[in-house]
């Protein structure tokens, strides 16, 4: 049962072939190569420009990612490097699209609090450490064999402790620097020692070997348990989600953003990857987990969503329910569950920048946090609230926004797979979502304050992020285009 | 372009038109424009429509027109209308356009009223020219959710907590809904080939009844929720006690009719097997909606919630019609429907003006207005004869039709539940009668209402609308019932080729 080989290869013979790698392979890591070199040039320009100006390196740094943005958009040959160990074909290509346009929006939203005076000489760090964790997560994204996913996990985590405890000067931001961490480190202790029963039964770490050669037996779930365990919390589920609130409410809004976006959005995608090819075969063993676990999720955090006051606090749950939403969709073990997969991670980008981008400009306007806070609202930004009650009608799953769709998409993914109770258990979750969705708008709109947000105007940056939000949240659902490309893309990766 | 997408772009351009406006004025003037479009279109609809009919096209939906939206999963965005749908469109034009005029007055944020409001309507109409039940699902959502701003930003009362029943209980049952529909579009291919939501594609095979059995509920229920089915009305009355009055009458008139249609539209015309295995369950609970509805309207001292109640009855009724499942009876339920849209809408209206001058709704505060206010008074009788049920008004053709229709069953059990169903007209006439008494005649309690003004033109121009279509459907209600009547044939014989009794 147990079988020790010497080599992680295993028998692939073409894994040890490393020298017939020319440019044109090379540049299947075009989303990490440019990522990198963006890395280095934010260095550069750090220390090519004088203290006084260092504000200069906002404009530049999202007009540098931009660019990144855009390019990553061209086709990228397809193929795998170093023998396996990293795959590139249109789908990841694609979850990197994605991810890279999140972290667009988030620069952009980054500005007002950037410019900071007790941040004015640590922008470049901002920026560093955020293009860094996105290099790990492309590298994740793209892996091929379970070290590198493991690598690019670790790359992607550690540099978010150090923007979630960015503010230094505020003690809550420290802690959820430290509590970030920690849960961190002990999920990827659960997560390499789950791989490690894995590799320990099957020989090998690369995904395709493991696919062809793994069977059902118990310590072939023990491992895939203890896996599940490490993801869930990268992901937040239930029950794996005790660090989300804490650590969202005390990192700064612009990070907190990043974590409940971003990187939930990765380590969802390379879940589903490894579900849907690795695991393939042990489709009974991982069902049940993963039913169990949305159930959970979905329910508890909704519970839990009902009475936060906090914005950050709300939006943390707010988001662990989504999570658990997400899962149908992987339950759908299809191309149409991996379509709605990602075509959920985009919406949701748009749709939780949005409400992200509202409450960190008017925290940035006047540091309301509360959901109290917000009453009477419309009345004096009147703008803003119509975009958050668009935001929220998206999480909630309202037509016509986006969100709509990419529920019902997600839901259709599961009830093709024949679970019904599920939708069923998961659409009256999402009826209670509506609640406390509606208790901010019900703030914004029909609370009157006697001192509500005053007024004001947000800068160039925030608007153009907010506009993009706007955009994306109507876009998205309408243009059927985008969903049909991902659906075609998914099955080109699966079948 | 199609004349049904019309319905969309006419209601979506003048939303669009009223962002641009400044002040209450020009919204409500833009949105009084807007809507006499859309009334017009609806009703060069249904003359286009009767004239199809005459020049002898028989096909079941007319005005078919098919964009492909969603490739991968075949979902389209599909119109198409028969009888039953245009008479429901032109049911709705009616009534937005009364209740624009109604809301000629609303003040606080304006704009933002009329947007709602118009949102709503649009739903309602992309609801109704639905062939396609995703696009279907869609509008439905899209009218319930401006309920909730509508009722909690501009209602009265405890607005905030009605807004959220209501607004969940929907929901709730718009999630019943999802699972149904899920079930509908799964089964929609056993014997191979494309999955499809397209009412008509799937009416043309049978899902297998084990199927039917487990999703008729769903769908029924969800739906039903809608329409004020016994026992999830209980949002009903705390919604429209607290909306505004045209949302009262765009509520009760027109958005309870989309719970109706849907539950025989979809639900039993797509799962006519199941339907008939559970229908008794539903026929029993509708029973109950409608005396229980007339009988809370009686000790009612609230005039909304008297017509709130009213409504939870005559709703109860058009799902009661319809679950007899034959052709008198469906044909009276739709008559039903149109006829309690009318009515309640002319209600709502009614008091909503009333309120505005006495700043009362309890009945008991007020007396003798038929000195004070006559006009108003009048067609306040107007619309109490209606709604019991005189000759000559719409509620009668209803009634009749359908206690007809409900009697032609000849067992037991449709004997007992069409009886005690149909002892709601007394019930109704009692608590229609002693509103009408003491609200209108006797002395004037408050001498602050003896210099009351009556009904103003907006006013007159709301209600007179509505009471000329309420007539109307009385005095000549043949072409409506045949209208109705074509259009049931299909539905009325899927059902009788999977009877089971």
């Amino acid at each position: 049962m147990l079988s020790y080989s010497p080599s992680l290869g295993g028998g692939r013979g073409e894994a040890l072939k490393f020298g017939d790698m020319n440019l044109s392979q090379f540049l299947m890591m075009r989303h990490e190569l440019l990522l990198t070199a963006a890395a280095l040039i934010i260095l550069i320009a750090e220390i090519a420009t004088a203290d006084s100006a260092k504000r200069k390196l906002i404009p530049f740094t999202i007009a540098l990612f931009a660019m990144v943005t855009v390019a990553g958009f061209f086709p990228v040959p397809e193929g795998t490097l170093f023998g396996g160990s990293y795959q590139s074909n249109p789908l990841t290509a694609l979850m990197k699209n994605v991810l890279n346009i999140g972290v667009l929006i988030i620069f952009l939203q980054a500005e007002g609090w950037l410019k900071r005076p007790e941040n004015s000489d640590r922008i470049s760090e901002y920026f560093l450490l955020t293009v860094s964790t996105l290099i790990g997560m492309n590298f994740m994204i793209s892996s091929g064999d379970f070290l590198m996913f493991y690598i690019g996990l670790e790359t992607a985590t550690i540099p978010i402790a150090g923007l979630a405890a960015f503010d230094r000067i505020r003690s809550r931001s420290a802690e959820a620097g430290i509590k970030l961490i920690l849960s961190s480190a002990l999920s990827s202790g659960v997560l390499l020692f789950g791989l490690s029963l894995i590799y320990g039964v099957t020989g090998s770490i690369y995904f395709t070997d493991i696919a062809q050669t793994i069977t059902s037996n118990s310590m072939v779930a023990l491992g895939f348990i203890f896996f599940v365990s490490g993801m869930g919390f990268k992901i937040s589920l239930v029950p794996f989600h005790f660090w989300t609130a804490d650590v969202y409410e005390g990192a700064p809004i612009n990070v907190t953003s990043y974590l409940s976006v971003i990187s939930k959005g990765a380590a969802s995608f390379i879940f589903t990857i490894i579900l849907f090819t690795v695991f393939k075969t042990l489709t009974e063993m991982w069902k049940p987990v993963i039913y169990t676990l949305a159930v959970f999720t979905m329910t508890v955090a909704n519970l839990f969503a009902l009475r936060q006051q906090n914005m950050k606090r709300f939006l943390a749950f707010s988001s662990i329910a989504q999570a658990g939403f997400l899962l149908l969709g992987i339950l759908g073990n299809n191309d149409l569950g991996m379509s709605a997969v990602v075509y959920f991670v985009l919406i949701y980008i748009f749709t939780n920048l949005g409400a992200f981008g509202v409450v960190e400009a008017i925290s940035n306007a006047s540091g309301v946090e509360t959901i109290d806070g917000y009453n009477g609202m419309y009345k004096t930004n009147p703008k803003l609230s119509l975009l958050m009650t668009l935001a929220l009608f998206s999480l909630a799953g309202i037509p016509p926004v986006a969100g709509f769709f990419g529920k019902f998409f997600l839901f259709t993914a599961a009830a093709g797979s024949g679970y019904y109770i599920l939708v069923l258990i998961a659409v009256l979750n999402a009826t209670v979502s509506l609640y406390y969705y509606l208790r901010v708008v019900r703030a914004m709109f029909i609370e009157k304050s006697d001192n509500p947000v005053p007024t004001f105007k947000s800068s160039a940056y925030m608007r153009t992020a907010l506009i993009i939000c706007v955009a994306g949240i109507f876009a998205v659902g309408f243009a059927s285009v985008i969903f049909d490309t991902i659906r075609e893309i998914s099955q080109n990766f699966l079948y | 372009m199609n004349i049904l997408t019309l319905l969309i772009v006419v209601p979506v351009l003048t939303i669009i038109g009223i962002l641009f406006t400044k002040d209450m004025k020009g919204a409500r003037a833009v949105s009084a424009f807007g809507m006499t479009i859309q009334l017009i279109v609806a009703a060069t609809l249904v003359f286009m429509y009767l004239g199809l009919r005459k020049a002898g096209v028989t096909d079941e939906m007319v005005f078919i027109s098919d964009y492909t939206w969603f490739k991968s999963l075949n979902i389209h965005y599909t119109t198409g209308v028969d009888g039953i749908a245009v008479v429901m469109i032109a049911l709705t034009a009616i009534v937005v356009f009364a209740g624009i005029f109604a809301s000629w007055e609303v003040e606080y944020l304006s704009r933002e009223f009329f947007i709602s409001l118009i949102l709503l309507a649009t739903g309602v109409f992309g609801f109704f020219i639905s062939i396609d039940l995703f696009t279907m699902f869609l509008f439905y959502e899209v009218a319930v959710i401006p309920m909730y701003l509508l009722i909690g930003v501009w209602g009265s009362g405890p607005k905030e907590s009605s807004a959220m029943k209501l607004t969940l209980m929907l929901m709730g049952g718009s999630a019943l809904l999802m699972v149904g529909i899920f079930g509908i579009y799964f089964n929609s291919a056993p014997n191979g080939g494309p999955l499809t939501f397209n009412i008509l594609e799937i009416s043309k095979i049978n899902i297998p009844v084990e199927a039917q059995r487990f999703f008729f509920p769903f769908t029924f229920i969800g739906f039903g929720i809608l329409g004020a089915l016994f026992p999830f009305h209980t949002w009903s009355p705390d919604g429209h006690a607290s909306a505004p009055t045209a949302v009262s009458m765009l509520h009760a008139g027109v958005l309870m009719k989309l719970g109706g249609y849907g539950a025989f539209r979809v639900a039993m015309f797509l799962m006519p097997e199941a339907a008939h295995e559970q229908a008794w369950i539903f026929i029993i609970l509708t029973s109950i909606s409608v005396v229980y509805g007339a009988f809370g309207a009686i000790w009612q001292k609230d005039l909304k919630y008297i017509n709130a109640y009213s409504s939870v009855s005559h709703c109860g009724l058009v799902l009661f019609a319809l679950l007899m499942m034959n052709e008198t009876a469906m044909d009276g339920g739709i008559i039903q429907m149109i006829s309690h849209g009318l009515m309640t809408a002319l209600f709502f209206a009614l008091i909503g003006m009333i309120y505005g001058r006495t700043h009362t709704r309890n009945i008991y505060e007020m007396g003798g207005l038929m000195k004070v206010i006559p006009v108003l008074s009048v067609v306040y009788v107007i619309a109490g004869l209606a709604s019991l049920g005189l000759p000559g008004l719409s509620g009668f053709v209803a009634e009749m039709t359908v206690f007809v229709g409900a009697f032609q069953h000849e067992d037991l059990f449709h004997r007992i539940v069409t009886i005690i169903a149909a002892s709601s007209i007394v019930i109704t006439a009692v608590y229609i009668l002693r509103v009408v008494g003491i609200l209108l005649f006797g002395p004037v309690k408050d001498p602050h209402f003896e210099h009351l003004r009556d009904a103003t033109w907006f006013e007159k121009l709301s209600m007179f609308t509505l009471v000329i279509a309420i007539a109307g459907i009385g005095i000549a209600p043949l072409w409506l019932s045949d209208t109705i009547l074509d259009s049931l044939k299909p539905i009325v014989h899927k059902l009788a080729e999977t009877n089971v009794f």
